[in-house]
């Protein structure tokens, strides 16, 4: 026996139905209210002071968990100048509206059909109008006709901008010009009170309607620039951004005989690299920076003595290993050794993301136990703070010296991921806590550790990068630890830590982060130099043509090479940096571009014996002037050492990754014998691991 | 709130009635342009609509509260976005089930991360003696469709709303939403069957 399934279904949705409980009234009331306190605190968000409000909250505390969660990209933006921020964001998804939206004149009697933008004439009032008796609510309204007439006014009135005054009836045209007012919040604020009487609150909202136009082009104009902006700080693709630009390409010495960028000491890339082909995927040829994997290993470089400068140069020209016609310069730059016994205090701030998407083992589980790493490894008199940001916003511990680690472990443990991501107001809270345990003579810094899911302030990257670099002149450096893939922000991180004058690395194993934060405690938190600029200017007798492996993202123009206001990378103590260039000498067999016939070159030194000419800048922290040191790049043909060699095959290794233009038929086999022979001593094992990485890649791409 | 830079509304209570006949695109227009009443209408006139489309895509009462709730807080900043090209009711059914998808994946990625076999064990069993419990055959019987499937039926029963609208609420074609519907029947006669196997 078969029931008809026509009954079942029947018998379900019926169910449905009837089961469905009927609303709680005591949670409508609170969904309702809440919905409420959220409308009028977004109100006084984009426009304060516009009408007192009785029933505002006066806190943000009534919200709970869930809310935040989904108003995390609209709620905790108060560091980034909040007023405007909403205002900007709700304007932003305005400019969707076509222009063409713009109502068309029509008669009253069509309301139904009427386009969106005279229905907000009609329910809109003015912000000040006393009575609201008006007829205006009603739906089809003359009205309607003489405002659309306004706001094609408005149209074609837009770039004029015109001192206010109050509107009489006669005045619309004068009003129009209004609606090219430098923003809405100005224009707003430049409302004068509404004379009274109907007659003139027809006026008043014909100006207001007739503003809209305009504003909205202004929004598009705004729009497009942070747009832009946005591209500049933080290319942003999707949920994981990389940040990266097109392989530098070769250039020819004689047109273009310097080459500047930026030393950096970030290592972000190595790590998410392995993180991908651990996961048995190729990573996208994005998140491949090569000059943070080159760097991601450390080099048996010279270091400086004391009272020399706080650099040394180490420079190696070996054949390269993928084009037998070239040679490969190695600049090694050495940072000096950290004094491990009387360096200052340090004051730590922890802000950690415990939003929910921390809550994967491998993101907040994995950052308290390496914390707990490295607290074992600070000083007594170290003083550590923790600031959570998310649902558990706020601080979970206050500066503590580290002598007393019981509590700080105690602290560390209670804390939850839960709850949105409120970076803005978490990194405010962290800037205030730092000030408050910074003394004279020791060093602060925050430690950023996100998932990069820090959505809130990157919305406005412009000013959340002011606001770092502005805290960096103060004094309190920030760095930031990536945790978890999936929505790693990998451009965001590297912009803020870049601002932030700080590190940018990415942990996805306890070893990552006993390498990152207990090995190179003393390091990376102690900035011995700050803005340091690479340049090399090729001799064109000796070098035809030249090609900078990696740093792609951080390229300077020659210019800002002397410049002291341009930004560029720190080095903690003991840090080294490492760039590796291509170069063709004349002649070659290599070389792919013909020889200009009228060289203009002026030759100061030795024109036969040198490659080309090392320039390093950099600032003694804290200071403004830099300082300069300049060292001659011989072709001394030796054999490469070992760390040369790992280099050069790291470099393999990323451009593989990359797409490897430069490469011939150089190929994983060579890459990973190259990295044998450069293994070395490798006492942490951090070779041995990237020739491990190097044979899976090889291993999946066969795939 | 100006979501649209046009002008806030301080409207009185009294205006509430007047905005009663109103049509939700228009109060929706007003409220994203500041108007705190054609909100609070707004909010009034769809929240049981809107719970009630919570529970059938989330299956339990509590669930269903904290998702409704979370909505119609979000609602202020949602309103920015509402740019009145379908109705409104439609627009909402979207986010709803938006947001609940994010709920599940949420409980999904939370479930994760307290994993290991001995926690998926224990959720496991847990799971049975609530079904054990319950001996709803309402429950058992969504529990046996798919999320999609779900979803598609919990849409379709919205009064008023066309086939077309629930597709394009769930971002599928009409087709699929066909399609899905006649999977229900398809499953709910397996499952018939299976009743009647002793």
């Amino acid at each position: 026996m078969t029931r008809d399934p026509q009954d079942e279904f029947d018998r379900l949705t019926r169910a449905l139905r009837d089961a469905a409980p009927a609303p709680d009234p005591a949670t409508r009331q609170k969904a309702l209210r809440l919905a409420m306190e959220n409308f009028d605190r977004l109100s006084q968000e984009a426009d304060p002071g516009a009408r007192p409000i009785p029933d505002r909250p006066k806190a943000r505390a009534g919200f709970t968990t869930g809310v935040r969660r989904m108003l995390s990209t609209l709620t905790a933006r108060p560091v980034l100048a909040a007023t405007t921020s909403v205002a900007a964001l709700c304007l932003g998804l305005f400019v969707v509206l076509p222009q063409d939206q713009v109502p068309q004149p029509q008669t009253g009697a069509t309301s139904r059909s009427e386009p969106p933008e005279p229905v907000m004439a009609e329910a809109q009032p003015a912000p000040d109008v006393p009575q609201m008796s008006d007829p205006q609510t009603v739906p089809p309204s003359p009205t309607v006709t003489v405002e659309v007439q306004v706001a094609d006014a408005a149209n074609s009135a837009a770039p004029v901008a015109q001192e206010f005054a109050a509107p009489a009836d006669d005045e619309i045209a004068k009003a129009t010009m209004q609606a090219a007012e430098p923003g809405p919040q100005d224009a707003a604020d430049a409302m004068p009170p509404a004379p009274p009487g109907l007659a003139k609150e027809e006026v008043l909202s014909r100006v207001l309607r007739s503003r809209s136009s305009g504003v909205q082009r202004l929004v598009e104009h705004e729009l497009k620039r942070r747009d832009a902006d946005m591209h500049k700080i933080a290319p942003q693709a999707n949920t994981e951004a990389f940040a990266n630009a097109d392989a530098n390409p070769v250039r020819v010495t004689a047109e273009q005989p310097v080459s500047t960028f930026s030393a950096d000491v970030d290592t972000a890339a190595y790590a998410v690299v392995r993180s991908s082909l651990m996961q048995g995927m190729l990573p996208p040829a994005d998140a491949v920076r090569i000059e943070e994997m080159v760097n991601y290993f450390p080099y048996d470089y010279p270091a400086p003595a004391a009272g020399e400068a706080p650099f040394r140069t180490d420079v190696r020209v070996f054949p390269t290993p993928w084009n037998p016609g070239t040679r490969l310069v190695r600049i090694g730059i050495q940072g000096r050794m950290p004094a491990i016994d009387n360096r200052p205090p340090l004051n730590l701030v922890f802000l950690i993301d415990t939003s929910g998407s921390m809550q994967d083992p491998d993101k907040l589980p994995l950052l308290q136990q390496s914390l707990r790493l490295m607290i074992g490894q600070l000083r007594p008199d170290d003083q550590i703070a923790i600031v959570a940001y998310a649902g558990s916003a706020g601080e979970v511990l206050a500066p503590t010296e580290a002598r007393d680690s019981g509590k700080i472990l105690a602290a560390l443990d209670r804390l939850q991921a839960g709850g949105s991501t409120a970076g803005a107001a978490g990194l405010e809270l962290a800037y205030l806590t730092a000030e408050a345990m910074a003394a004279e003579g020791e060093v602060s810094r925050i430690l950023l550790a996100t998932d990069g899911d820090f959505n809130v302030g990157i919305s406005d990257p412009g000013s959340l990068t002011d606001y770092i670099a502005r805290k960096r002149a103060d004094g309190t450096y920030l760095s930031v630890l990536g945790f978890g893939r999936g929505n790693l922000d990998d451009a965001t991180m590297q912009a803020l830590a870049q601002n932030g004058n700080g590190q940018a690395a990415y942990i996805d194993t306890l070893q990552e982060a006993r390498k990152v934060l207990v090995d190179q405690l003393s390091g990376a938190l102690f900035p011995i130099a700050n803005d340091v600029k690479i340049q090399v200017e090729w001799n064109p007798t000796t070098v035809a043509k030249y090609r900078l492996i990696g740093y792609e993202t951080r390229a300077l123009a020659r210019e800002d090479f002397n410049n002291d206001k341009i930004d560029a990378g720190d080095i903690g103590a003991g840090h080294s940096v490492t760039a590796l260039y291509e170069v063709t000498a004349p002649g070659s067999d290599a070389r792919l571009t013909d020889p200009l016939r009228y060289g203009t070159a002026e030759t100061v030194g030795d024109a036969d014996a040198e490659l080309g000419f090392l320039r390093l800048r950099y600032k003694n922290p804290g200071e403004a002037d830099s300082h300069l040191i300049e060292t001659p790049i011989r072709p001394d043909d030796s054999a490469p050492d070992a760390d040369a060699r790992f280099a050069a095959a790291i470099a393999g290794f990323g451009q593989l990754l990359s797409g490897g233009t430069y490469l011939r038929d150089w190929g994983w086999d060579e890459a990973i014998a190259l990295a044998l022979e450069g293994r070395g001593d490798d006492p942490f094992g951090y070779r041995a691991e990237a020739i491990g990485l190097m044979r899976l890649a090889e291993g999946l791409e066969q795939n | 709130m100006r979501c649209h830079a046009k002008d806030c509304g301080g409207r009185r209570v009294s205006d509430i009635v007047m905005l009663m006949d109103i049509s939700d695109e228009r109060l929706a227009e007003a409220a994203a342009g500041g108007d705190r009443a054609a909100f609070a209408v707004l909010l009034e006139r769809h929240y049981d609509r809107l719970f009630g489309l919570c529970w059938r895509l989330l299956g339990n009462r509590t669930e269903a509260e904290d998702l409704t709730q979370d909505i119609c807080a979000n609602l202020p900043a949602r309103l920015c976005r509402w740019r009145g090209e379908a109705r409104f009711s439609t627009w909402l059914f979207r986010v709803a089930v938006n947001a609940a998808h994010d709920r599940r994946r949420r409980a999904a990625t939370r479930a994760r991360a307290t994993s290991g076999w001995g926690e998926w064990e224990r959720n496991r069993r847990a799971e049975l003696a609530e079904q054990a419990e319950a001996q709803d055959w309402l429950n058992l019987t969504m529990a046996h469709l798919s999320e999609d499937l779900r979803d598609t039926l919990a849409l379709t029963l919205e009064d008023g709303l066309t086939q077309a609208e629930a597709a394009a609420i769930l971002g599928i074609s009409e087709g699929t939403v066909a399609w899905r519907m006649s999977e229900v029947k398809k499953r709910l006669r397996a499952l018939a069957r299976e009743e009647m196997t002793p």
